[in-house]
């Protein structure tokens, strides 16, 4: 059966390539998450997911309880928004998000009750079409950071049967531990959502996949992982050589499967679904009790802060507010990012609200910010040679930069993760990361003439 | 609005490897000084000079064209103090200490920081430099002095004097060839830093312990001379490694075919390279001519390395199932 696959393990050990080993700096690894009370007021845009945004159903003054819908939208590609705290709209307005664009938003202020919505129960869930129904009400998208809604991965076309559930416990970049302490604190409910996964879904495989530096982890997913029920569903655990970006999803399903994602493809073209350890174990909380994707773990870390965290948090607390709960800085920080070091975004101000995708905060003094004078290309090779996607990036930068759309595609260039291993490796310091975008934006443009 | 302070923002990734380019060349600095100490050793003082004014010549005339161009100083990447290295290592003992000012010169001026500065040059600088010297000073450059152990005759490099046809024991015996342990430790004729094979190995291990280079082109280039020797020579293992020791094919191989700029990116662009400069080192020195192949195969797989790049391109990551994928629906139409 598939518990043994030497084959396929031995397969994606030939096959990876790149990547880089960049220190770990789980600073709060061993700190349990701690329930952060609820903020003065909340502000929740109506686009925190790749998609359509939602159209606000509630207005000025009205009164809401946590959990009741307050944005929806009838696109295929969304997923409703919930309150996060009881209390009153305050506005419903534009504000500015973390990554600089404007979204409306709705704005609540707090009663202080914590007052949970009385349509709150548990979704009766038999099938496939059920499960995908009641994910999507739930709100959630993918909680490991690009926000992809969960729903859509899990809405199995007849054409592209899946029959391998992988379960990203990786945790690759560095900060972060949320899935780490989601592993530890929440093994029940990772242990339902495995097996129900793979129960709804028919899954013939389900491989959970995790860093080898993380063996508090390991022990927990590997007791999930043993107990492989009658169903006859394969549950295995798979450790992983630590090294970035071992988490992203093309590469986690070549590492589990020995499968190679087709250019410009998802994983279900190669038969694989791959979600969050955090968003496997939100969905069996969801089937459970009902209650919607209204608070998320996040890490509070950096040089700058004062008491580095793992906390649980209403969404659409402000950012400011959650660096004050940790004590602020200890010096002046001079990069905020959401998200981590190698592919979270820089934030201008803390003003902003914490989105369901975003899995940290972290502040960086100058020193842990890792800056570097740019200088030229000396055309060493580190780029290509860590790039996960076998991508030449200096070449990339060069054609970018000539806006050549015909060679650009030729290079693969849109097949870029933005994973920033070429960045983070280039001597010269180069901002690849940024050509990369560039190239991409190059050839989306050509392709619309 | 509260005059709020705005933080840096900047493209991920927020972390940076502590990879500097000056740090990789002063690796490359590292690993060259061995080569220097036993030339200095088997040749005199008067080597310790020679690398002096090129080097000196090199980072000058690199301040200087960055100054005339107007653009940011440059010799803090330490790259110019290399150049002033190889190009003294590949030049003899007694060259005329302005001539290695002119081959500075063209090294840096002509070939570098004509055509862009560091990263730009199409041809190793050094060797270009050399070759100039070599067609414009051909005595000169090949007045090559027996090393200060043996008596200060002028004499031939071993390649020079090598008969191919001729049984190499016997050469040894006769006392026209040097030993072979006399090659490993680079008591011969030649260029300053290319006699010593050992301190040559010794600065190839901490390129490859630094992971400043990777191992396939010295692997692929000396790889390729000694099988095409062996079969050349029908197996006369003495052969070949006299082949493999003389003239500048440990220099060359370990850090002037393994240049960033001028050698190709990807693996098996960096193997094609190393093969094709085998080739032409062994065709150059068994059927042309010249007694020392090294620098022109280098200069020649330089120039071809843009068009190894092409062909050999990488494959992407999903790129073979998409063009397969292609044919299947092909075939199937
Ligand atoms: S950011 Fe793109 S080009 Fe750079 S290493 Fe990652 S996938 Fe490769
Ligand atoms: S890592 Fe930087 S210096 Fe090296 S080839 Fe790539 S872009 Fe050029």
């Amino acid at each position: 059966m598939g518990k043994n696959r030497p084959d396929a393990i031995l397969k994606a050990v030939s096959k990876g390539r790149g990547g880089v080993s960049v220190s770990h700096h789980k600073l709060t690894a061993d700190l349990e998450t701690v329930r952060m009370p609820a903020p003065e007021r909340v502000v929740l845009p109506m686009l925190q997911h790749i998609g359509a945004p939602c159209t606000p159903t509630v207005k000025k003054g009205d009164t809401v309880s946590v959990g009741q819908v307050i944005g929806d939208s009838d696109k295929f590609l969304s997923v409703p928004i919930h309150a996060s705290i009881s209390g009153t709209v305050e506005s419903v307005a534009d504000v500015k998000l973390a990554n600089g664009n404007m979204a409306p938003a709705v704005t609540i202020v707090s009663d202080g009750e914590m007052r949970l919505c009385e349509d709150i129960a548990p979704p009766e869930v038999n099938n496939k079409e059920d499960l995908v129904k009641a994910v999507r009400a739930s709100g959630l998208v993918g909680l490991g950071g690009a926000g992809f809604p969960s729903f859509v991965k899990l809405t199995v076309s007849p054409e592209k049967p899946i029959d391998t559930l992988i379960v990203n416990a990786a945790e690759c970049e560095p900060y972060i531990t949320v899935d780490y302490r989601e592993c530890l604190e929440n093994s029940w409910n990772i242990m339902n959502g495995v097996y129900t996964l793979a129960e709804l879904l028919e899954l013939k495989h389900v491989v959970i996949a995790v860093e080898d530096n993380k063996p508090e982890a390991i022990k927990v997913l590997k007791k999930i992982a043993d107990m492989d029920n009658d169903h006859g569903n394969a549950v295995r655990l798979m450790t992983l050589k630590s090294r970035y970006p071992q988490g992203a999803e093309k590469m986690m399903v070549l590492s589990a499967t020995g499968r190679e994602v087709p250019a410009g493809g998802l994983p279900a073209d190669v038969g694989c679904i791959v979600m969050n350890v955090g968003s496997v174990a939100f969905v069996a909380r969801y089937l459970a009790t009902g209650k919607p994707l209204v608070s998320r773990s996040v890490t509070v870390s950096g040089d700058c802060i004062a008491n580095p965290m793992n906390l649980r948090v209403p969404i659409g607390t402000s950012m400011q507010d959650i660096v004050d709960y940790c004590g602020g800085f200890v010096k002046d920080p001079v990069k905020i990012l959401s998200g981590g070091p190698m592919m979270g975004t820089a934030i201008t101000d803390l003003n902003v609200p914490l989105l369901k995708s975003n899995n940290a905060v972290l502040a960086f003094s100058k020193k842990a910010a890792g800056f570097k004078k740019e200088s030229p290309c000396i055309h060493c090779g580190r780029c290509h040679a860590a790039c996960p996607m076998g991508l030449i990036p200096t070449d990339i930068e060069k054609y970018a930069l000539l806006k050549d759309a015909d060679t650009l595609t030729k290079l693969g260039a849109m097949v870029c993760m933005e994973c920033g291993s070429c960045a983070y490796s280039c001597p010269g310091g180069k901002p690849l990361v940024q050509y990369m975008r560039l190239a991409k934006s190059v050839v989306r443009e050509a392709a619309k003439k | 609005m509260d005059e709020q302070k705005l933080f840096t923002v900047s493209a991920s990734p927020h972390t940076k490897s502590p990879v500097t380019v000056r740090g990789i060349m002063l690796d490359v600095i590292i690993a060259l000084i061995p080569a220097g100490f036993a030339g200095t050793a088997v040749f005199g003082l008067r080597a310790l000079a020679v690398i002096a004014v090129c080097v000196v010549s090199c980072v000058a005339f690199e301040a200087l064209s960055v100054k005339i161009m107007k653009k940011p100083m440059s010799i803090g990447d330490l790259s110019a103090v290399i150049t002033g290295l190889l190009l003294a290592y590949n030049l003899p003992v007694t060259i005329p200490l302005w001539m290695c000012v002119v081959g500075s010169f063209v090294a840096i001026v002509i070939v570098k920081q004509l055509f862009g500065g560091i990263g730009q040059n199409f041809a190793n600088p050094a060797i270009t430099a050399r070759i100039v010297l070599l067609v414009s000073f051909a005595s000169a450059m090949t007045n090559f002095t027996a090393p200060k152990a043996l008596d200060a005759v002028t004499t031939a490099t071993p390649l020079a004097v090598l008969d191919r046809t001729a049984d190499i024991s016997a050469q040894v015996a006769e006392g026209s060839l040097p030993g072979l342990l006399q090659m490993v430790i680079g008591v011969r004729g030649g260029c300053i830093g290319e006699t010593c094979a050992a301190a040559l190995l010794i600065g190839c291990c901490w390129l490859l312990i630094r992971r400043v280079i990777s191992p396939i082109i010295p692997l692929s280039y000396l790889g390729t001379v000694a099988v095409l020797m062996l079969a050349f020579s029908r197996f006369n293992l003495t052969f070949t490694a006299y082949e493999l020791l003389s003239g500048g094919l440990l220099l060359g191989a370990i850090f002037m075919a393994t240049d960033y700029t001028t050698s190709p990116i990807n693996k098996k662009g960096k193997l094609v390279f190393g093969i094709g400069c085998g080739l032409l080192t062994v065709v150059i020195r068994l059927f042309c001519s010249l007694p020392e192949g090294v620098s022109y195969s280098i200069l020649l797989m330089n120039v071809a390395c843009p068009l190894i790049e092409k062909v050999t391109a990488p494959k992407y990551f999903g790129f073979v199932k998409k063009k397969k994928e292609k044919k299947a629906k092909e075939g199937a139409a």
